[in-house]
């Protein structure tokens, strides 16, 4: 009897473990295809039988991307931008965080609802009106236009998550230092904030990829060479007459590789972070 | 960009005890970047968009005429419209259903008892893997991968699927599909993640005690994983149909809404009515639409939550 249904658990366990291959197949060749074809020379990307590692196997691709200052100044771009916008979104955030979490005051309900529906409102809405309020403001083409874009997606977000963090903390820890004569600023960056770090990070992450993933906006808010990010850059070097793929393909691995750094090293507040609008 | 809902938002604010009056304005004062913000990149450019699409020849010439809903009546007529409308449902809600069937599928297998916890922490970083991605590059990928030369190709003409190598992207028979299909590839981890949390919440006794009344496994997914579940469910599925409607980067880098249209969405056509047509007008009246269509979803969403509080 015990055997039998030993057997049957073993033959349960394949069956699991054959579909989650299938699965794995089905998510990870295209990435492992990608991973290959960045090593081969771009005439071996469509050769037939196609082969994973090919004679032809080299870092030129990397090299050529590494060592060409426009598509480097993609990267620096990208940087630039994600890291600014999610320190500004943060800074901007936890303030108003601070002031739903910690007071009342006159039309606190009517801008929750303004914040919770300005995250459904659709780019592709807002981009007509951005192309000249963006020149009017000379901030066309800069990276102070691609922030403060970047900007009005991340925050309503953050706020609500980081309003949410500072909802789980004891009003007693900060109505101490008020009551010890410091201010909102003293009870705000000395007391909540250090706590608050797990919900900081998760939201800081959330706000990285958002700014570095971005296309639309990037797209038609700058024009020039030494302006475009990573996801523009990309499609830039797809535009050119001869398709160098297995460049493309390093440029992408190279691309992805911040996200997956995030990933790796704060996997447990990516899962928060992002999970925490469906799950509470 | 994730939608939440101010669980707490409003929950009440301690009792002032003193300098009430002063403390009022100090929120305002830590509220005010956030306010100025919005009100310069999201009310003054929303009342921009109105605008434009109530009047003619908006930008391209200096004293635009009030043409009233000339532009709607016009967008709303076009068969470009109708297009863009049919693909765009669509592409979304195909996209929903197998996001959402994919993500239940495989968190239920990361999730077995019968795994090790090493085995599924290594499926679980291979399957993730499509989320690690921007569009722009899932985009190249896949334009790389579904090329008639490429590999996807190969296996279907080895296999004996198909005789000769496919346009998956440029032939008007498949290019929806092959789009279509792509997002699914791309977004179903978003899913997955939600519900493995969402799993890892059920309390096991509720299976125990299922196990004890002789409910086979199925039985146990009908009658307590789905209705467990049921909340995130419907939170992801309304967050999705948001999303996947407004996708406008992976449409734009793979095929571009063509050919001949099979694969124009609600967002590429408001884009080439823009920016390569410069009909600033019509693209104000189809941007209006569309944010009136995301409006009402957000409505549901927001009225889901409230009701789950």
């Amino acid at each position: 009897m015990s055997k039998t249904k030993k057997q049957r658990e073993a033959l349960e366990r394949t069956g699991v473990l054959l579909a989650l291959i299938g699965g794995a197949v089905f998510a990870g060749f295209p990435v492992l295809w990608m991973l290959a074809s960045s090593f081969k020379s771009n005439t071996e990307i469509f050769e037939s039988p196609p082969r994973f590692i090919t004679e032809g196997f080299s870092f030129a691709a990397y090299a050529s991307i590494l060592s060409d200052p426009t598509k480097m100044r993609f990267f620096v771009n990208s940087y630039v931008v994600a890291l600014a916008v999610t320190g500004l979104t943060l800074v901007v955030a936890l303030f108003a965080a601070y002031a739903f979490s910690r007071f009342d005051f006159p039309f606190k309900k009517t801008i929750n609802i303004v914040i919770v529906g300005v995250q459904a409102v659709p780019p592709i809405t807002l981009l007509v009106p951005y192309f000249g309020l963006m020149v009017f403001l000379r901030m066309f083409n800069t990276y102070q236009g691609l922030v403060l874009t970047y900007m009005v997606f991340t925050l309503p977000y953050a706020i609500i998550m980081l309003t949410g963090y500072f909802n789980t903390l004891p009003r007693e820890l900060d109505e101490a230092v008020r009551v010890d004569g410091g201010g909102p600023m003293t009870a705000l960056w000395r007391i909540l904030v250090p706590v608050s770090v797990p919900g900081i990070v998760s939201v800081g992450i959330y706000t990285f990829m958002i700014a570095w993933n971005e296309y639309l906006f990037a797209l038609t808010l700058t024009k020039t060479q030494d302006m475009r990010t990573v996801p523009i850059g990309i499609q830039l070097l797809m535009g050119q007459h001869s398709y160098q793929w297995n460049e493309m393909m390093a440029i992408s691995i190279l691309g992805c590789i911040p996200i997956l750094i995030l990933y790796i090293f704060f996997q447990r507040y990516f899962m928060s972070g992002m999970t925490a609008g469906a799950v509470k | 960009m994730v939608l939440l809902t101010p669980k707490k938002l409003d929950a009440p604010a301690p009792v002032a005890t003193r300098a009430k009056k002063k403390r009022n304005l100090v929120p305002f004062a830590f509220l005010s970047p956030t306010i100025i913000l919005l009100v310069i990149l999201m009310l003054i450019p929303i009342v921009m968009v109105i605008g434009y699409s109530l009047m003619d020849n908006v930008i391209m010439k200096k004293n635009p005429v009030f043409a009233g809903f000339n532009n709607y009546v016009e967008v709303l007529g076009s068969e470009i419209f109708r297009t863009a409308v049919l693909n765009t449902t669509f592409f979304t809600t195909v996209s929903v259903g197998a996001h959402l069937v994919l993500g239940l599928l495989f968190s239920v297998l990361l999730n077995s008892r019968l795994l090790n916890g090493a085995t599924k922490a290594l499926f679980r970083v291979i399957y993730v893997l499509p989320w690690l991605f921007t569009v722009a590059i899932i985009a190249i990928l896949w334009r790389l991968l579904l090329n008639p030369n490429g590999v996807v190709n190969y296996v279907l003409v080895t296999l004996g699927i198909t005789d000769t190598g496919v346009e998956w992207l440029s032939s008007p028979g498949t290019a929806l599909f092959a789009v279509t299909f792509i997002n699914i590839w791309a977004g179903y981890p978003f899913f997955m993640v939600s519900l493995l949390a969402g799993l890892q919440g059920i309390p096991r006794d509720l299976y125990e005690a299922a196990r004890v009344d002789g409910a086979n496994g199925l039985q146990q997914f009908v009658n307590i994983t789905l209705p467990q579940l049921r909340p995130i469910i419907v939170s992801m599925a309304v967050l999705d149909l948001i999303w996947t409607s407004q996708q406008f980067a992976l449409i734009w880098m793979t095929t571009g809404g063509g050919p001949v249209n099979v694969t124009e969405m609600l967002s590429t056509m408001t884009y080439k009515m823009a920016f390569s047509n410069y009909q600033f007008s019509l693209a104000s009246a189809s941007a209006v639409i569309i944010l009136v269509m995301s409006m009402v979803l957000a409505y549901f969403y927001v009225r889901h939550q409230k009701a789950r509080d």
